[in-house]
């Protein structure tokens, strides 16, 4: 139904549009003549001005904006570069700089590791020196305590056996005769005593 | 009604009628829109130039790229030799495209849909490359008839063609231009008339034919322009480097 009433409305538009453009003149305006020259005058007056001020004016304005941004750019770009060629030659400096230090820098870690362990060496021979002497010295003191320790305890046993003696049956013995007792107890018992 | 597709193109006077001697030149509503786009191009290209910043504003960089898209197109067809004439080209170009432009706006008249205006314009160019030839090369201009390694027999032919297709290169050129134009505009209306006949439901798809018409006639109006413009640095290519 719809259909049928829109073709419809189409079929009986197209009769309107004979009238609709029925108010043709016929030809174009464009071969009428009669403002032929006017067109002509007003196209060279206006081009003509549009030309001169656009030649003379504004265009050589544009070209050296142009102009001028492409050698500040170029510049900009030259000066760049040349920052960069510093910087890298900067670097390549400061590099070389870091390797050096790094290089003395071990070598004075190792003149002083070497310094102290040539210093720590000769002082330890030093001190061993010492040690062996000090111990000689301990020991050759330790020996002859050991060797004059029997006797000592030899005198002791006399004293304390006359005092002994004294006192249990109040008489005084003879010295001589004590230390040859002791003398011999010690012959016949050193070994157990002192171990040796 | 202005159902009539041609009545847009039709020329009224605007004002007073102005005669010297014979000849009327009064001011008409083409007139009116050759002196709005004038202004438009100067206006634009003149706040364009205005400011020089190292990073261009919008309206400076379309100068600056309307400037290079020129100079580019004159350097690629014609050389470097052509340098003298890029004002001259790049006013052409800017005022066929803005006179094209601006007919794309409903209710306005297009300047370049009259076969007199591109006519006065294709006839300067021709003259003028043609002086422009005869000055670089003498009568050695001639030679541009007379193509080489070519038999003597078919000489004659080629030479009378050669002249003929020298001698239409303002009829075409200028008809090229007008008949788009025109053409376009016309089809514009025809199809604008048929959505007013056709009604609300029957008029949609005329209308949206006439949506797409408006887009492929804006791609018409720069292409024309660039068309003139590109012919007329081939012409004068043609002056100037004699290849013949």
């Amino acid at each position: 139904m719809i259909k049928k009433i829109f073709f419809q409305f189409i079929f009986f538009n197209f009769f309107f549009i004979k009238e609709v453009f029925g108010a043709e003149s016929g030809g174009m305006p464009q071969l009428n003549p009669e403002f032929w020259i006017s067109q002509i005058f007003w196209l060279t007056l206006t081009f003509g001005t549009l030309y001169v001020i656009l030649s003379k004016l504004i265009l050589p304005k544009i070209s050296a904006n142009l102009e001028l941004r492409k050698s500040q750019i170029q510049e900009n770009i030259e000066a760049a570069e040349k920052q960069r060629k510093n910087s890298e030659s900067k670097l390549k400096e400061y590099h070389q700089i870091i390797f050096k230090t790094k290089l003395e820098a071990k070598n004075i870690f190792k003149d002083a590791r070497d310094k102290a362990v040539k210093d720590i060496s000769s002082k330890k021979e030093v001190l061993d020196n010492q040690i062996d002497e000090e111990i000689k010295k301990a020991e050759k003191e330790i020996e002859l305590l050991r060797k004059g320790a029997p006797e000592k305890i030899n005198q002791i046993a006399i004293e304390t056996s006359s005092e002994i003696v004294k006192k249990l049956i109040g008489a005084d013995i003879n010295n001589s005769s004590l230390s040859a007792i002791v003398e011999d107890l010690s012959k016949r018992n050193g070994g157990k005593y002192y171990g040796s | 009604m202005a159902a009539n597709p041609m009545t847009q193109f039709e020329v009224y006077r605007i004002g007073p009628e102005i005669k010297i001697g014979n000849l009327d030149i009064s001011f008409t509503n083409a007139s009116l829109f050759m002196v709005i786009s004038s202004l438009a191009i100067l206006i634009i290209f003149n706040l364009g130039s205005k400011k020089n910043s190292i990073l261009p504003n919008k309206i400076q960089l379309l100068g600056e790229l309307s400037y290079s898209f020129v100079s580019k197109m004159i350097s690629d067809t014609a050389g470097s030799k052509a340098k003298p004439y890029f004002s001259f080209i790049f006013s052409l170009f800017m005022f066929v495209l803005f006179c094209n432009m601006f007919g794309m706006i409903p209710y306005t008249f297009t300047v370049t849909s009259h076969i007199i205006v591109t006519f006065v314009l294709a006839a300067f160019i021709f003259i003028g490359v043609t002086i422009i030839g005869f000055i670089k090369h003498g009568f050695g201009y001639l030679k541009l008839f007379v193509p080489s390694g070519v038999p003597i027999v078919l000489l004659p032919l080629i030479v009378i063609i050669e002249i003929i297709s020298y001698l239409s290169r303002p009829v075409s050129l200028s008809v090229r231009l007008f008949a788009n134009m025109m053409a376009g505009h016309t089809m514009m209306k025809v199809f604008g008339g048929f959505v007013i006949s056709l009604g609300i439901v029957g008029g949609l798809l005329p209308l949206s034919f006439s949506v797409a018409l408006t887009g492929l006639e804006i791609l018409v109006a720069f292409l024309q322009a660039y068309v003139f413009a590109i012919l007329t640095c081939i012409y004068l290519n043609d002056a100037l480097n004699l290849h013949h």
